[in-house]
């Protein structure tokens, strides 16, 4: 009785721990939806209101007519859709060659990857940006296609490398016997396997590329090849800063990732997780 | 140096035109090479060579301003390092953040993650929920930390004082030491999540019988989150402890959006000083210099992790 009791309170605990720890994550999401939907009088009401009074859609209106933001958006869907594809064929070819070949030098290149993973990019900014400047890639596509497909390049690997290390090789052997190339063999029976685990690194490879600062900060100086993360930062706002339009601006460039994360949150996690746990 | 040529295709030596037999019989047997050769090319481009090229511009007078005028001056620039005060301050300021917000993360990942494991009902959506901090861009959550943070209309302060904590609002960012309490929060909001998944998926990888076991045998609640729990989760903890404490270390995004390194430098880490010196102050030199701290300072934690708490990242293929 005692012990039956004790369980039930447990597991009261455990829910409560749960959904609190839930309200903590989603809380700040929740605002900034409400703030980007709050009509001007309820932006700086003291204290805050917890739900906008009226739905306002001008803060949207206005931040396409603050901003050239289709152009932002634009560019970073182009920027992340290319580094993405980029680096999921550059990723799975590698990938292929570590989990399958026999290479030598197997180790140092397996270091140099792990090296890449953890590369601190504000290290390499200076010389990237003196060479983008000479080649005048300042302000293009590739300045900022080129790094993220290699920063992105390691976890890419690692999880595709898991794939293909569980699919059978009596398949690759079979095909070998029925005369396929070793480059056939990849094409026509290994890739068509792994992808699932194309997807997971795609939509990881997406959302790191979608979000990235620094780089996208530095290498774009005027607005021709500028994402959203940076448009948004350089808001114009001169003696306030409007963050109803801002709010609003967030909303729309979070509702991508956001979207991701509703429908793949399964695959996600099994991509977050598979560079770190062994087996 | 020239380290920006990356090629798109990868080709063979000169004979591109006519693929001769004895040229595709080299490739199979070189395949493995051949498949990793653009992924080589890219990290080594962008990564790798370009990193050499830092240590020799911290070797330099740089100031790209008005002409690039490159001087070679030996360690000149590291010699100024020793002795500049912002540089130190904003090394303090990264390991203040690395360290308060990695441990508070790893306490409350690990606490949600044991909850987590428990939780029966709404997996699916309590995972959903804590992907989003995870997802968010860095730049959007400054920015709204910042107008939550916000000194009259802030729902912080409107939270705290409704919670009876605080007797007035608070200005966040008026001092060093709240505007680095409040980074801290605002990053311990982003990446707890990232922590429980990993600690959650090192939980569901410790076999079941191990606990039943220990129930027959008669051991507690405690005794088993000491005895089984924790030394079998060691490894997940370690590698989610590298990966966070690397992250935490190149911070850049969050606190350069929340407070700007405000106020006068008390935020400010040392990846945002790099980018100040070479960004503001077109200083490529003694940027480099910075640059090169950060990356010296990566590797040692990599190898602290790796050979003193013996870390295992995963090795092979």
């Amino acid at each position: 009785m005692y012990n039956k009791f004790r369980v039930v309170v447990w597991n009261f605990v455990i829910y409560i721990i749960a959904i609190l720890f839930v309200l903590f994550c989603i809380f700040p999401f929740y605002w900034l939806v409400i703030t980007a939907f709050k009509p001007p009088e309820q932006i700086s009401h003291i204290p805050p209101d917890w739900w906008p009074n009226r739905l306002y859609f001008n803060n949207f209106i206005e931040v396409f007519r603050a901003l050239p933001f289709f152009h932002f958006l634009w560019n970073s869907f182009i920027i992340a859709g290319l580094s993405t594809l980029f680096c999921l064929v550059i990723g799975s070819l590698a990938a292929y060659s570590l989990a399958r070949l026999k290479i030598k030098g197997k180790r140092i290149i397996l270091f140099a990857i792990l090296g890449v993973a953890i590369f601190p990019q504000v290290s390499v900014i200076g010389p990237l940006f003196l060479v983008f400047r000479k080649f005048e890639w300042l302000n293009t596509y590739q300045a900022l296609i080129i790094p993220y497909i290699s920063f992105n390049l390691p976890l890419t690997i690692w999880i595709l490398t898991s794939f293909f290390a569980e699919i059978p090789r009596e398949l690759e052997e079979a095909s070998k016997i029925d005369g396929c190339s070793s480059v056939q063999t990849l094409v026509k029976v290994i890739l068509p396997l792994a992808v699932p685990g194309m997807f997971t690194a795609a939509i990881l490879v997406f959302i790191a590329a979608w979000n990235e600062f620094l780089l996208a900060l530095v290498f774009t100086i005027d607005e021709g090849a500028r994402t959203v993360p940076v448009g948004i930062a350089m808001f114009p706002g001169i003696h306030h800063i409007p963050w109803d339009a801002i709010s609003a601006a967030a909303v729309i460039v979070t509702l991508p990732v956001i979207a991701l994360v509703i429908i793949f949150q399964k695959r996600i996690i099994a991509g977050l997780t598979s560079g770190s746990i062994k087996g | 140096m020239d380290i920006g040529n990356v090629p798109t295709v990868s080709q063979e030596s000169g004979t591109n035109k006519k693929v001769s037999r004895s040229v595709v019989r080299r490739i199979e047997e070189n395949f493995g090479y051949v498949l990793l050769l653009p992924a080589i090319i890219l990290m080594g481009g962008i990564a790798f060579f370009p990193i050499i090229r830092t240590f020799w511009l911290s070797l330099h007078h740089l100031n790209i301003k008005f002409v690039d005028h490159q001087k070679f001056v030996g360690f000149d620039n590291y010699t100024k390092l020793m002795k500049d005060d912002r540089f130190w301050g904003s090394l303090k300021n990264t390991f203040i953040f690395t360290v308060s917000s990695v441990s508070l993360e790893f306490i409350l990942g690990l606490g949600f993650a044991l909850v987590m494991h428990k939780v029966l009902f709404g997996r699916s959506l309590i995972r959903t929920a804590i992907l989003i901090p995870w997802a968010i861009p860095p730049v959007i959550s400054g920015l709204m930390w910042r107008y939550m943070y916000n000194d009259q209309f802030g729902v912080v302060n409107a939270f705290l004082y409704k919670l009876g904590l605080i007797d007035e609002y608070i200005d966040w960012f008026d001092s060093g030491l709240k505007a680095m309490v409040a980074s801290i929060f605002a990053d311990v909001w982003q990446t707890t999540p990232f922590m429980a998944l990993l600690l959650l998926a090192g939980l569901q990888t410790i076999p079941h019988d191990i606990y039943e076991a220990a129930d027959i045998d008669g051991a507690s609640s405690f005794q088993k989150f000491i005895r089984i729990t924790l030394p079998l989760l060691k490894p997940s903890i370690l590698v989610a402890l590298l990966f966070r404490t690397l992250d935490a270390f190149r911070v850049f995004d969050l606190i350069y959006i929340l407070t700007g390194g405000g106020p006068a430098d008390s935020t400010e880490v040392l990846s945002m000083y790099a980018y100040k010196t070479m960004s503001a102050y077109l200083d490529f030199g003694y940027g480099s210099t910075i640059s090169i701290i950060i990356f010296i300072t990566i590797i040692l934690i990599s190898l602290f992790y790796v050979k003193v708490l013996g870390t295992n990242i995963r090795g092979e293929g």
